[in-house]
Order: C-alpha cells, then sequence, then structure tokens
C-alpha cells in the first residue's frame, strides 16, 4: 500500500484535540435541533421538545466524548474499518445504557428503536464528515513529506569531491574550474524545490554531470554506457531519481573494485510508461547495503507520492550485476 | 635523537587525484620539516608490498579502498619488525571517526588541510605504535586476508585460500593447497572472526566448509574407530574428534 492512503483517508480523527471534540458537539446538537424543528417551529414546544431529547442525547454525547478520548489511542492502532465498528458498538453500547437507565429514573422517553437509529445516523455522519475532511487537509501532509524525501547527496561524495577539484588546482586549472561548475550545478538542483515532476531530459544532463565528476576521482575505473536512443526528452519523471541510483552504483559497485567497471543506463518509452533501467557491476559479498536500501525506500516512496500504483521499483541481484529497474507512466510536459 | 634524517611518507590512496593532492601538500610541508616521499601506492597490497623496501617511517593510509580497506591494511602493517606510524585519511566514515577518537588516534580528514598535515607529521615520530586490538575492534568484520612475517617481509594469505587451521602450541599452523604458515593468533578468536566458514571439527582445529571433500571411518593405534575430514586439493586428513562428531551428520558427505 503506498503511503497516500495512509496519509489520506482510512483514519480517524484525534479524539483527544479540542478541535475535534467542539466539531462533534456541534454537529450532533445541530442534528438534535434539526430533528426538533422537523416536529415544530413553536418555540415553546420546540423548547420542551428539545429538552426532552436531550436528557437522552446530552448523556450519550458526554460519555461517548469521553470515552473516545480514553480509547483514542486504541482506536488509532485498529485498522480502520475495525475501529469503525469499534466505534458503532461504543456508540450503541452507550444508547442502550443511557435510553434504559433513564426509563428507570424519569419514566420511558420514547421508543428505543428510535434513539438507536438516531445514534446510528449520527455516528454515520461523524464518520463521513471526518474522512472528507482528513483527504481535504492530507495534500499538506503528502507535500511536507515529498519534501523530507527530497534526495540527499552522501557527504562522503561532496568531501571526495572537493578533495579532487583542490588536487586539480595547482597542475590543471581549467579542469578544477570545470568540476567547480558541474559541482554548482549538481547542488543548485540538490536544494532547489523538487516537488513537481522534471523533463527527463534535466535529469539525465544533471546526471552527466554528477558522473564527471566522479569520473574526475575514479579516472578509468568508472565507465559509463547510455543507451537513451529512444528517450522522449519531453518525459516527466520525479527530480532526482536518476542521480542517487548512479551515486549508489558508483558507491557499492565502482568503488570497491580496483579493475574497472561499467554502469548501464537504459530510458526508454513502452506504449505510455517510461522504464528506466540501472545496472552497475556488484559482488555479492559485498560489506555495506544499508545505505543502498535508504536511498530506494527514499525513491520508492516519492514515486508513490507521485504516482501512487501506477508506478513500481524493482531490484534484481544476479550473479555479478545489480540492476535497479523503475517504470512511471509516460507524461509530457505541458501536456 | 640528533640532526634526524628526513621523515619518509608513503602515500597510500586508491584515487589519483587524492595521491596528487597528498603529493602537493607534502611537497609544501617540506618547506619547513625534512621530509620524502619514500613511495605512493593504489592499493593495501601494493602498500605491504612495497614497505619493506621503501623505509617508509609514517604511512598515509586512506580508509575507503577497493579490495583490502585501510583498517585491515594496517593491521596487516603491524606485522612487520619496525612498523612505520600510520595515520589514516578519509572523506566521511562516521563510525570510524568515532574510534579514533575515543582511541586518540590520528586522522586526517579529506580534503586535507595543509596545517593538519604538518601537525601530525611533526608529530608523527612520537606516536604510539597501533594496536591490533584496537584495529580489529574499529573493523569488526572478517579480515579478506591473514598475514605473516617472512624474513621482513608481508605474506598475505587470502582467507579464501585456506583449507584448515590447526592450533599447535603457541602458534596455529594455517594450511593452504601450496604450504603452511605459522601465525601467532589465537584459535578461539579466528573462529569467532570468521564464523561461519570453518567448523569446528577437533579441539584443536577449524576446517574451511568449502574445502571439505567427505568423511571416512579410520582406526587409529589403539584400535578404535573414529572419523577423519577428507579436503580438496590435499592429501591430509583430519581427525574429526568425539566431541565433534555431529559435524559429520550435519555435513554428511560421506564417502
Amino acid at each position: 500500500m503506498s503511503i497516500n492512503q495512509n496519509a489520506n483517508a482510512g483514519a480517524l480523527p484525534n479524539f483527544r484535540n479540542l478541535g475535534i471534540l467542539l466539531r462533534i458537539l456541534v454537529i450532533v446538537d445541530g442534528m438534535c435541533l434539526a430533528a426538533a424543528l422537523l416536529k415544530t417551529t413553536e418555540p415553546m414546544v420546540l423548547m420542551e421538545e428539545l429538552i426532552d431529547v436531550s436528557s437522552i442525547v446530552q448523556p450519550i454525547l458526554i460519555l461517548s466524548l469521553l470515552a473516545l478520548a480514553a480509547a483514542n489511542n486504541w482506536l488509532h492502532r485498529l485498522r480502520y474499518w475495525r475501529a469503525i465498528a469499534a466505534l458503532i458498538a461504543l456508540e450503541l453500547l452507550l444508547t442502550t445504557a443511557v435510553y434504559y437507565s433513564s426509563a428507570y429514573l424519569l419514566g420511558a422517553p420514547g421508543s428505543f428503536a428510535r434513539y438507536a437509529v438516531f445514534t446510528l445516523l449520527i455516528t454515520g455522519v461523524l464518520i463521513g464528515y471526518f474522512d472528507l475532511r482528513g483527504r481535504a487537509l492530507s495534500p499538506a501532509l503528502t507535500e511536507a513529506r515529498l519534501q523530507a524525501l527530497q534526495a540527499r547527496i552522501r557527504p562522503h561524495f561532496l568531501f571526495n569531491s572537493i578533495n579532487a577539484v583542490l588536487s586539480l588546482m595547482r597542475q590543471e586549472p581549467r579542469r578544477a574550474e570545470q568540476a567547480l561548475e558541474d559541482l554548482a550545478d549538481l547542488f543548485r538542483v540538490l536544494m532547489a524545490d523538487n516537488r513537481q515532476l522534471a523533463p527527463i531530459a534535466r535529469e539525465v544532463a544533471l546526471a552527466k554531470q554528477y558522473l564527471s565528476i566522479e569520473q574526475l576521482r575514479l579516472g578509468d575505473r568508472l565507465r559509463i554506457e547510455w543507451d537513451i536512443a529512444h528517450m522522449p526528452a519531453d518525459a516527466l519523471i520525479p527530480p532526482l531519481v536518476l542521480q542517487p541510483l548512479l551515486e549508489n552504483a558508483v558507491y557499492h559497485g565502482i568503488e570497491p573494485r580496483s579493475e574497472p567497471g561499467t554502469i548501464t543506463i537504459a530510458i526508454s518509452r513502452e506504449a505510455d510508461e517510461m522504464h528506466l533501467t540501472l545496472r552497475n557491476p556488484y559482488r555479492p559479498d559485498g560489506d555495506h547495503h544499508t545505505g543502498n536500501r535508504m536511498a530506494l525506500a527514499n525513491i520508492r516512496e516519492r514515486l508513490a507520492l507521485h504516482f501512487d500504483a501506477e508506478a513500481g521499483i524493482k531490484t534484481v541481484a544476479n550473479a555479478d550485476t545489480y540492476e535497479v529497474r523503475i517504470v512511471i507512466p509516460y507524461l509530457k510536459a505541458g501536456a | 635523537m640528533a640532526a634526524e634524517a628526513p621523515l619518509r611518507v608513503l602515500v597510500v590512496d586508491d584515487e589519483a587525484p587524492a595521491r596528487n593532492r597528498l603529493r602537493d601538500l607534502l611537497a609544501d610541508c617540506a618547506l619547513k620539516l625534512p621530509l620524502e616521499i619514500a613511495g605512493e601506492a593504489a592499493t593495501g597490497r601494493q602498500a605491504l608490498d612495497m614497505l619493506p623496501v621503501c623505509e617508509a617511517d609514517v604511512v598515509l593510509l586512506d580508509i575507503r579502498m577497493p579490495d583490502m580497506d585501510g583498517i585491515e591494511t594496517a593491521q596487516h602493517i603491524q606485522k612487520l619488525d619496525d612498523p612505520p606510524v600510520v595515520i589514516f585519511t578519509t572523506a566521511y566514515d562516521a563510525y570510524a571517526l568515532k574510534a579514533f577518537e575515543v582511541h586518540a588516534i590520528d586522522y586526517l580528514l579529506k580534503p586535507i588541510r595543509l596545517s593538519r598535515l604538518f601537525d601530525a607529521l611533526a608529530r608523527a615520530r612520537s606516536f604510539a605504535p597501533l594496536r591490533p586490538e584496537v584495529l580489529r575492534e574499529m573493523k569488526p568484520d572478517a579480515r579478506s586476508h591473514l598475514s605473516v612475517n617472512e624474513r621482513g617481509r608481508i605474506h598475505l594469505i587470502p582467507v579464501t585460500d585456506i583449507l584448515f587451521l590447526k592450533a599447535e602450541l603457541k602458534y596455529v599452523t594455517v594450511r593452504t593447497a601450496e604450504r603452511e604458515f605459522l601465525l601467532e593468533e589465537s584459535l578461539a578468536k579466528l573462529e569467532q572472526e570468521f564464523f561461519g566458514r570453518f567448523v569446528r571439527v577437533h579441539r584443536n582445529c577449524l576446517v574451511a566448509r568449502d574445502a571439505i571433500r567427505g568423511f571416512e571411518r579410520a582406526v587409529d593405534a589403539e584400535g578404535e574407530g573414529h572419523w577423519v575430514v577428507l579436503l580438496t586439493n590435499v592429501a591430509e586428513k583430519i581427525d574429526v574428534s568425539r566431541r565433534q562428531q555431529h559435524v559429520v551428520r550435519e555435513l554428511g558427505r560421506i564417502l
């Protein structure tokens, strides 16, 4: 399941939040008033009718709020539909208890079925209301999540690159300049607002700049093969998907080997899907894989936030290569 | 310490630009501190080959290198008769940095500052040698090689080549298909470090799982029967003790 659904719908409100409690109070009392208004508009009779209903509804309401506040954490741990079932059971239980104790103390205030139906109705309305409200609010959450997920560069890369640039300063000042320019471009993109989809051509250009910095340090140990002849340059993808994957490929595939290795990047369109495949040499006994999983989880989550179930990312570890395959829907820039 | 001979420095880093940078900085240091570049190596193995001949006093050793990292290289360097001072260099390695602080080991952060390098070299001769336990602790995962000092040179034995390890008095005999080596380490510690690769068949012997060809019954001098391990590549047979008989069942390739 994507975090989309977790963040949006299917979540109960926080019953310990005063605002939420107030909303429930206002909605229930509003519905009581509406019910009484249906019977009469005569102020005195209306008053009587309200008091009559309130003698049952208000205790139920107050007890419900207390019970919900008390059970809040427990309810949130349940799956959504189980929590709903628990909620309805709780309300019916309270209605029954209040109705019969009131009937015992003050005499029967009307048929039990009437109150039971009224309780179910209000509970249903409230659940629907909070569900809609959750959906309306969640894009903000999604945005915040996206921002937090923006790819981060490894400190290891930053310091090694600066070191490589420093080493060029004296003998090859021009190459040093070029490297600093590439580095600046890379960081400009990294620090920009990366929540919007970007044209894939820009991503490829950025990836090439990144790789040229790595080439500086690794020399001919790093070999790159691009297979992008059939890539539609205007396709949109989430920014910084390619670069972190390449960083992984260099870190896990090239750096641990003293002999040269090739990273292959293939991008193509198949019907209304974009396919991105990255392959790097790999040794199964490689030691560091936590960083890898983190970058992958990050990208997986960002793809889910942008495309939900329409995008996918898969990794395949073969005997001596490691492959990351991404499928996203084909969206055209400006469409 | 009379008029001091120049400090001889060996630079070890897998990245050529990093070595160039150090060479530049060392040239700057040489203006104020008598020093010479003893050599440059791109791998730990190359450094170990060079050390006995290049007479380095100090090794500037990168931590993250392919095949054999700096920490393991330093462990092998300690086996030299007169090991040089090791100063680690690293771009970023949160785990190692913490260990350096804890054990007061000197290190240089890349990009390296001239003044830091100068200070480290100026103090280098007074550094205490690195202790193998500390290095082991810094890199708890198994070494890729074992090493022995043979006539002043470090001989590296790839762990994958080892057929069995046998404890004998003060030493552990390391047997490969070609020959054997004497190692001054404890069998119990080796068993821990290479857990999973070797299996204990006797109180004094660990056999590489991959090297086991099968098992066979044998009869000893008193006419009692017991199991022996048959190995690939060598004719030697290893006794399985009564207490470890269960490995025969577990690995059970009986001929």
